[in-house]
C-alpha cells in the first residue's frame, strides 16, 4: 500500500512537471515563432518577378529567366518580401537601381506616354480613314452613272460626236 | 469656244477638294514623326559602344561607400572605366589583374580605376569585391545609366580615357594579363 501511495505520488509530481514543461514551452514556441523571419513563397516571388526584365536576359521575363543575375534578382524580392515591402516598394526599387525598362509595362509618364496612346490614335485614324475612303467610294458610284442617261449627258454626247466628225 | 469648255457637263463631276486638309496634314506629319523615332532608336541601337577617338560621355560613379567620382573632375588623369558583376565568370578572369594594374599606378596618383557593377545585387557584389581584394573604388550602375551612355554590350567591359576626357581604348571582354593593361595605359602617361 506504501508502495502504492508512493507510485501515486511520483505519477503526480511527473504530471505536474510535465505541465510546467507545457506550459513554459508555449511562449517559448510562440516567441520563437515571432523570430522567424517571413519565408515568401516561390510564387509570391514570381507574381513580382514576371511582371519585371533583367536588362542582362533582353525579353525573357525575370520569373522564367535561368541566368545568375536573375536568379539573384529573385532572391533580392523574395529578400525585400521578407522584410516585408509591398509590391509597388520593390518595382520601385529596382526601377531606382536599374532603371525603367526592368518594367514589363513602363510607367505612364514622359515620352513613355507614347507606348499608351500612339496605337489606339494610330486605329482610329485608320478606321476614319477606311470610312471616309468607303463613303466617298459609294457617292461617286450614284453620280457617275446618270452622266450617260440623263439627257444633258445625252447632248453632250451628241455634241462630242459632232465635234469628232468635224474634226475627221 | 472658252465658254463651252466651262460649261461641259463634264466639269460637273464633283471635284476633289483643294486647299490645305489638315486632318491629312496631321496623319502624315505624326507618321513621320514616328517613324523619326524609331530611326534614332533604331540607329541608336545598331551604333555599338563608344569608340577609340570620340570623347568619353560624361558619368558619375557613385562608390558603394557613398563616394562621387564625377568623371568632369577627373580630366588630367587616365580614367580605367571597368564594367564588371558578381555573376559574370569572366570577369573573374581579369580581377586580379585590375588590382594589381591598380596597385602599380597608384602611387602616382595619375591613373583613376573605376569599376561600374553593371546589373548586380549589392551583397553578391560587395563580397566579389572581397573575394578579389579589389581595393579601387567600385560603385552600382545606378539606373543603367553609365552602361547606356558608353552603350555596353556586355561585361566585362574596359573604357581607358586619357587626360583630355577622349577614349582611346575600348576593352571588350576581359584583359587576359597584367602586361596587356599597362601596355595601353603606359603610352598615355608618356604623352
Amino acid at each position: 500500500m506504501k508502495q502504492h501511495s508512493t507510485f501515486n505520488l511520483q505519477f503526480s509530481t511527473t504530471i505536474i512537471f510535465l505541465l510546467f514543461l507545457a506550459v513554459l514551452a508555449v511562449p517559448v514556441t510562440a516567441l520563437a515563432q515571432d523570430a522567424e523571419p517571413y519565408a515568401p513563397t516561390d510564387d509570391e516571388i514570381n507574381a513580382i518577378a514576371r511582371e519585371m526584365f533583367c536588362p542582362v536576359c533582353e525579353n525573357v521575363p525575370l520569373d522564367v529567366c535561368g541566368t545568375q543575375a536573375c536568379a539573384q534578382w529573385r532572391a533580392l524580392i523574395g529578400e525585400k518580401l521578407s522584410q516585408g515591402w509591398t509590391e509597388e516598394e520593390i518595382k520601385q526599387y529596382f526601377v531606382d537601381q536599374y532603371g525603367a525598362r526592368v518594367l514589363s509595362e513602363p510607367p505612364r509618364e514622359g515620352i513613355n506616354w507614347l507606348v499608351y496612346v500612339v496605337p489606339p490614335v494610330a486605329f482610329l485614324v485608320g478606321a476614319y480613314v477606311l470610312l471616309k475612303g468607303l463613303r466617298s467610294w459609294r457617292q461617286i458610284e450614284p453620280e457617275s452613272t446618270p452622266l450617260v442617261n440623263d439627257e444633258i449627258s445625252d447632248d453632250y454626247v451628241a455634241r462630242l460626236e459632232d465635234e469628232l466628225r468635224k474634226s475627221q | 469656244m472658252n465658254e463651252e469648255t466651262t460649261n461641259n457637263p463634264v466639269s460637273e463631276v464633283p471635284q476633289e477638294k483643294t486647299g490645305p486638309q489638315w486632318g491629312r496634314l496631321a496623319v502624315w506629319g505624326g507618321l513621320l514623326l514616328l517613324m523619326g523615332m524609331l530611326a534614332v532608336g533604331l540607329k541608336r541601337t545598331q551604333e555599338g559602344p563608344v569608340q577609340p577617338g570620340q570623347m568619353a560621355p560624361e558619368f558619375i560613379v557613385t562608390s558603394f561607400d557613398g563616394q562621387n567620382y564625377n568623371s568632369a573632375e577627373l580630366r588630367g588623369k587616365v580614367i580605367v572605366l571597368n564594367f564588371w558583376a558578381s555573376w559574370c565568370k569572366p570577369c573573374e578572369q581579369e580581377a586580379a589583374d585590375l588590382e594589381a594594374a591598380w596597385q602599380y599606378y597608384a602611387d602616382r596618383g595619375d591613373v583613376v580605376f573605376l569599376g561600374v557593377d553593371y546589373v548586380d545585387t549589392e551583397p553578391e557584389a560587395l563580397g566579389y569585391l572581397t573575394k578579389f581584394n579589389i581595393s579601387y573604388p567600385n560603385g552600382p550602375d545606378l539606373g543603367t545609366r553609365i552602361s547606356q551612355a558608353f552603350r555596353i554590350r556586355g561585361v566585362p567591359e574596359t573604357y581607358i580615357i586619357n587626360q583630355e576626357g577622349m577614349l582611346t581604348h575600348t576593352q571588350i571582354g576581359p584583359f587576359t594579363s597584367l602586361a596587356q593593361i599597362k601596355a595601353v595605359i603606359d603610352p598615355l602617361l608618356d604623352q
